[in-house]
């Protein structure tokens, strides 16, 4: 069963195979002679029964008995002589499983009889054998499987099977199975609301009680923390999404214009689509991944476009119907806007049906964000596109601190919404209490033992806590803790090198929420830029978010204000969750372990991005992206490989199109006017010369001019 | 025990054997089959119809007048100098005097009917652990085919005036409902550091986790509190699993304080009994039918192997040969005189020292702190837990009354090991003591604690009705309907000659290593039971489910 090692064999033990395996060779012969011919007398049943006794992992062997039985049951209809066939077939799959209690033939071969026979099989036998099985080894999942087939089978009551696992606990609480079969029971129950399951936080508080027992008895001892992952799940449970960020925030007086000193206001530096015609994206994002965002289920009104005419779209490096993220873009056309005075613009949902998590929750609440627009007049020059635009150099000297930055109203761009029928509290009380309970709980475990799953349970509460307060009005009240949260991930990474991936990252993202939690943090991290080439564009605030060893980041929700960000010195291997970042204009990833172009995917759909630093990371060292964290990439299966973009490659020589398919993939999107790769393995003559024809935009490529050749 | 005639008796033949030994104790038993099995000739005598002596199983009727039989009358105090014996064929007749070993014997109630179902230990309260070395002997030797075992169903433990479940695997800590869950991280923790010192022990483990030579001289209880045990884990690891038999954290009693070596040890016997065999559910188990079966188990192995066996036969005095400067025979109650080399007599009996250069005598276990065991046997109508029969129950230093010195350690026991008839319950309670009335006053502050004394005799009452911790229905304490009491002498050590007394431990290891002293020097140059045979395979059936 478990834990036995493995013996080499002895010269008799070899004899004796050997003429089993002449026996087995016979009999094989035999059955396939028989399945070929199909004879199902009682003589080729007996070989059968003869060779599965030998060997039961026999498949061919099984099925000519499923098509032996069927046959007999057809020709006959006598009562007794079914119950014997059924008695028979039992009997051979148990002495099959008594031999091999993992054999699937078997399991499978019992299983269809019982359905053939339900109502002449034995249940009280069945149960017997069962409980006979678990007893020798409480963890084969076969034996749980079937008992699960069984119980559905013969309509036992649940909660009976719910004591059943609390007794096979008890016996031992290192039963993977059990638990997990209690967790299937639990949640049907709960589902149900079956009597004396109702309150579902009294059940899952009993619950937590039982499986700390378990916790706290053996803390090295696995399966009752994947129990405990499951109830916490259960506990910070999202049933239905809402709106936890948008761009513009609701109550922003935005200027559409390239330059300006008024600094109260949010700025807007426009992309144009054609000469008059700028493009105002609208963001909105959820906390959880939503799916049907269209002009039915969210209104935008406004004068510049018919709400119809908008088209939504998911913001996500899957490319899927769903996304925490979904943009939509207003044309702002010149000759629409002749008025100085602000325009109203509203954005609702959550009035009409369809909008849903990604398991088909409506939304909790109806919302609305409202915000006014004012039009500054056009200044011929700074949107050309013949004009020329000065490099830009991220140097450190290039930026200077400000204690008199007033980033408020940025900062104000996210958590702001007008709730327009607040259907309950979003946070559950009990919901908090309990996750501040566990979190006492695992701070005294960890201080008594040192345990690997124990720090990170706690590491995943107080982040879960944190989720859960964010989700309330109140930000920055009740979310510390960040310290203590870092300090478990880095014991972690050092205690368990092997798993330092995922420590990283979620060590990654607890930094990101840190730094972005609220307005004193983050202005630590935003930077003037003194060059003139970005003030004059309109940006006034620089995010540095250089060296903190991120491998991910996360958090973008409260950031999507921001025009220019630095991330390099880091260790960012993914850059997902940027896609959502629709004003970003200027990006340095430079000096990351970014391994492949199409680990940039999801630059892709930010419109606005002008300048981009990817120089010094390990692009082109890797011929696909291994660090993907969803779906593995490949021409084949990667999501931007869709008939519409290959089409593109038309303009471009195979060979280049074999080389640099990911490469072309991303860059025909973007419309930047400066690019630096210098420091990958990617870089060479051909390369630079196919992005100088990819993206006529390119004015400065590795810091030199782009000449159109 | 009525006096053998040469008449009733015929003469035993042959009349020289290598080993006589006198009385059937387990003590005898064990030398008596292991002499056997190594091919000596053996006669085994006892003087009572019974086999056991001191170590049998009795009915309450014959339990009460081995006792005041052998407690001390009013003028036996006579200890008045011996004289050898007329000259017999052999050498010089030296007369037996009996000894005196039980004291202050008590009897109160009524022996309920049917009182012929009840087998009382005499030396109770005594258990095995499954990996006690006593039942390898009993494996190794082929006893156990002559026995069955049942398990003793979980240990309680008396603290504030209540009784607990003795958290002593990992599953009863998961289950147990009085620990904390921070209790329940520490007796973990210090259970796995105590296994895995004893697998690094077994050369397995790792060198690391080995608990090194300063650490193994502290006194245990230093030791524990190193370990940051609270309090209450404490008393649990110090008299419920190491079963320290004094006071630990009193200063007065440090030459009585166990070690940390000694405390691993009884803790890794404890946890390498559990699972030892498939059908016991803890560590311990008991014979069914009592204690008594354990030496005549091994009086029908020795019986197999040839050995001659004779009861209702006292021997009357040992002859002394002069040559030899040793006992070289004995003489029967019959007037018969046996040869032989070797003689090994029970404790029943004054031996005396053969002149006139007496045999340096060896003490051969280590000296017993205390003197005196004082014993109490119970019945009653009722269990000390609601659903358990077998239980065994600590009551740790200071748990009854603050002079408390020692812990008394009481067994219960049921029907199912066929000791007492359906519906009736026997316990056993003992402590070990230097003063005798001392130790009756910690037995009876046990009993008071325990049980429900009849007439409302309880000293204090104020926790009767609520004696369990975790039990919604408050149940009252057993009514005690019959007990026993009295105080047994520990003989200091053992002599070529003569065999220990029942100790005050609560199993036979301590016993079985004199044993083994004494038959090695009996024997020198034989193996006490030779080793060699597979017995796993038996050691699976030796309880039953």
């Amino acid at each position: 069963m478990h834990g036995r090692p493995r013996k080499t064999a002895k010269a008799e033990d070899l004899v004796a195979s050997a003429a089993k395996a002449e026996k087995l060779r016979q009999l094989q012969s035999q059955l396939l002679r028989n399945h070929n011919d199909r004879i199902y007398n009682k003589e080729a049943l007996e070989i059968c029964s003869k060779l599965l006794e030998v060997n039961p992992e026999v498949y061919t062997a099984w099925n000519y008995r499923k098509l032996a039985v069927q046959s007999n049951l057809e020709s006959c209809g006598d009562h007794e002589v079914v119950q014997s066939i059924v008695n028979q077939e039992l009997k051979i799959a148990e002495i099959a499983l008594r031999r091999n209690p993992k054999c699937y033939g078997a399991w499978q071969h019992r299983k269809w009889i019982l359905n053939l026979g339900s109502d002449k099989a034995d249940f009280d036998q069945e149960f017997r054998l069962l409980d006979q099985l678990l007893k020798a080894d409480s963890r084969n999942f076969h034996g749980w499987n079937h008992r699960r087939f069984v119980v559905a089978l013969k309509n036992v009551k649940e909660e009976e099977e719910l004591n059943f696992t609390t007794e096979k606990i008890n016996t031992n609480f290192s039963n993977y199975s059990a638990w997990h079969n209690r967790s299937v029971i639990l949640s049907h129950l709960m589902k149900q609301n079956a009597p004396g399951f109702d309150p579902r936080e009294k059940v899952l508080t009993e619950e937590l009680e039982f499986i700390h027992q378990a916790l706290f008895t053996d803390p090295d001892d696995q399966s009752g923390w994947f129990y405990h992952l499951w109830l916490l799940d259960q506990i910070i449970a999202r049933d239905s999404p809402f709106l936890i960020s948008s761009w513009p925030a609701h109550g922003t007086e935005l200027i559409l214009s390239s330059n300006t000193s008024v600094k109260d206001f949010q700025h807007f530096e426009s992309t144009e689509y054609a000469q008059d015609i700028r493009a105002l994206p609208i963001v909105l994002y959820f906390n959880q991944a939503v799916k049907g965002v269209n002009s039915t289920t969210v209104t935008v009104e406004s004068i510049f476009t018919e709400n119809v005419d908008l088209i939504w779209k998911p913001l996500s490096a899957s490319n899927s119907v769903e996304a925490h993220c979904w943009v939509t873009y207003l044309n702002i056309s010149e000759r629409d806007c002749n008025s100085l005075e602000p325009y109203s613009i509203k954005v609702s949902f959550g009035n009409t049906q369809g909008l849903v998590s990604s398991d088909g929750c409506p939304l909790s609440y109806a919302c609305q964000c409202e915000f006014s627009l004012k039009i500054s007049p056009h200044s011929p020059g700074s949107c050309s596109k013949e004009s020329n635009v000065n490099m830009v150099h991220w140097d450190n000297e290039n930026f200077s601190r400000s204690e008199f930055l007033q980033i408020r109203p940025f900062l104000m761009s996210y958590q702001r919404q007008k709730i327009i029928a607040n259907s309950e509290l979003l946070i559950s009380e009990w919901c908090s209490e309990t996750l501040s309970r566990e979190i006492m709980l695992f701070r005294k475990l960890i201080s008594e033992i040192n345990c690997k799953i124990a720090k990170l349970t706690l590491g995943r509460l107080l982040i879960a806590r944190n989720f859960i307060l964010s989700r309330g009005i109140q930000l920055t009240k009740n979310r510390t803790h960040f310290e203590e949260t870092l300090q478990l991930y880095d014991d972690l990474i050092r205690l368990d090198p092997s798993h330092i991936g995922y420590y990283k990252d979620q060590r990654s993202l607890v930094l990101m929420d840190q730094v972005t939690s609220d307005e004193e943090s983050l202005r630590k991290h935003c930077w003037l830029p003194k060059e003139l080439s970005l003030t004059s564009a309109g940006q006034s605030v620089c995010l540095r978010l250089n060296k903190l060893s991120l491998t991910r980041i996360g958090f973008v929700e409260r950031l999507l204000w921001v025009n220019v960000l630095d991330l390099s010195h880091n260790e960012l291997q993914s850059v997902e969750g940027l896609e959502a970042m629709q004003l970003l204009s200027h990006l340095n990833l430079s000096h990351n372990k970014l391994s492949s172009m199409t680990a940039l995917e999801p630059l892709r759909p930010m419109i606005s991005l002008q300048a981009l630093d990817i120089s010094y990371n390990e692009i082109g060292a890797h011929s696909i992206d291994t660090k993907r964290y969803q779906c593995a990439s490949s021409p084949l299966s990667h999501p931007a490989g869709t008939c519409g973009d290959v089409q593109g490659f038309e303009d471009f020589d195979p060979e280049e199109v074999k080389l640099y398919w990911d490469a072309i993939l991303i860059f025909k999107h973007l419309h930047l006017t400066q690019l630096d790769v210098v420091g990958n393995p990617i870089l060479n003559e051909p390369f630079s010369s196919l992005m100088i024809r990819l993206v006529p935009s390119l004015q400065w490529l590795d810091g030199r001019p782009a000449q159109q050749s | 025990m009525a006096e053998a005639t040469a008449g009733e008796h015929p003469v035993i033949d042959p009349s020289s054997f290598d080993l006589v030994v006198s009385g059937t104790g387990l003590v005898e038993s064990l030398v008596a089959a292991a002499a056997s099995a190594s091919g000596k000739s053996v006669l085994h005598l006892d003087s009572n119809p019974y086999y056991g002596v001191h170590y049998s199983s009795l009915s309450p009727q014959s339990l009460s007048s081995f006792l005041q039989q052998n407690a001390p009358a009013a003028a036996d105090d006579d200890d008045g100098p011996r004289q050898p014996a007329p000259k017999s064929s052999v050498g010089v007749a030296v007369d037996l005097q009996p000894r005196r070993l039980y004291s202050h014997v008590e009897i109160a109630g009524e022996v309920p009917e049917p009182s012929r179902g009840f087998l009382l230990d005499l030396s109770g309260p005594r258990v095995l652990y499954c990996a006690d070395p006593m039942v390898d002997v009993m494996l190794r030797s082929g006893a156990s085919h002559h026995i069955e075992f049942k398990s003793v169903d979980g240990s309680m433990i008396y603290w504030d005036g209540k009784l607990q479940m003795v958290p002593d695997s990992r599953e009863a800590i998961f289950k147990d409902k009085s620990l904390s869950l921070t209790e329940k991280t520490q007796m973990t923790r210090f259970l796995k550091l105590v296994r895995e010192h004893i697998t690094s022990e077994g050369g397995e483990g790792e060198e690391a986790s080995k608990i090194s030579g300063p650490y193994l001289e502290m006194p245990f209880v230093k030791f524990l509190e190193k370990q940051r045990l609270p309090p209450k884990i404490k008393l649990i690891v110090l008299y419920a699993i190491a079963m320290a038999d004094y006071d630990q954290d009193n200063p007065e009693s440090c030459n009585k304080l166990m070690d940390t070596k000694e405390g691993l040890e009884s803790l890794s016997l404890y946890s390498s009994s559990i699972g030892r065999f498939p059908n016991a559910v803890g560590a311990l188990i008991y014979p069914i039918y009592g204690q008594g079966e354990l030496p005549q188990a091994f009086c029908r192995l020795a019986a197999v192997k040839g050995a001659l066996y004779v009861l209702r036969m006292p021997a009357s005095s040992l002859l002394f040969d002069k040559e030899d400067k040793a006992y070289k025979g004995v003489r029967l109650a019959t007037g018969q005189d046996i040869n032989c080399h070797r003689i090994l007599m029970d404790s029943s009996s004054v031996v005396p020292p053969p002149f006139p250069s007496p045999d340096p005598l060896e003490s051969t276990i280590e000296a017993s702190h205390a003197s005196k065991v004082a014993r109490l046997v119970c019945i009653t109508r009722s269990s000390l837990h609601p659903q358990l029969s077998n239980i065994l129950i600590i009551l740790p230093p200071r748990s009854l009354f603050p002079a408390q010195e020692t812990s008394i350690r009481a067994l219960q026991l049921g029907s199912g090991l066929a000791v007492c008839p359906p519906d009736f319950f026997v316990v056993y309670c003992s402590t070990k003591c230097d003063d005798a009335i001392r130790g009756k006053e910690h037995l009876l502050a046990a009993m008071n604690a325990l049980f429900e004394l009849p007439g409302g005799k309880n000293e204090q009452d104020e926790h009767s009705g609520d004696l369990y911790i975790n039990e919604s229905t408050s149940k009252s304490k057993p009514v005690l309907l019959w007990s026993a009491s009295y105080v047994q002498e520990l003989t200091e050590g053992c002599s070529l000659s003569s065999s220990p007394m029942p100790d005050g431990n609560l199993d036979y290891g301590s016993l079985l290593k004199s044993t083994e002293k004494l038959f090695h020097s009996l024997y020198p140059h034989e193996e006490f039971f030779t080793a060699g045979r597979p017995s796993e395979e038996e050691g699976d059936d030796i309880t039953e489910g």
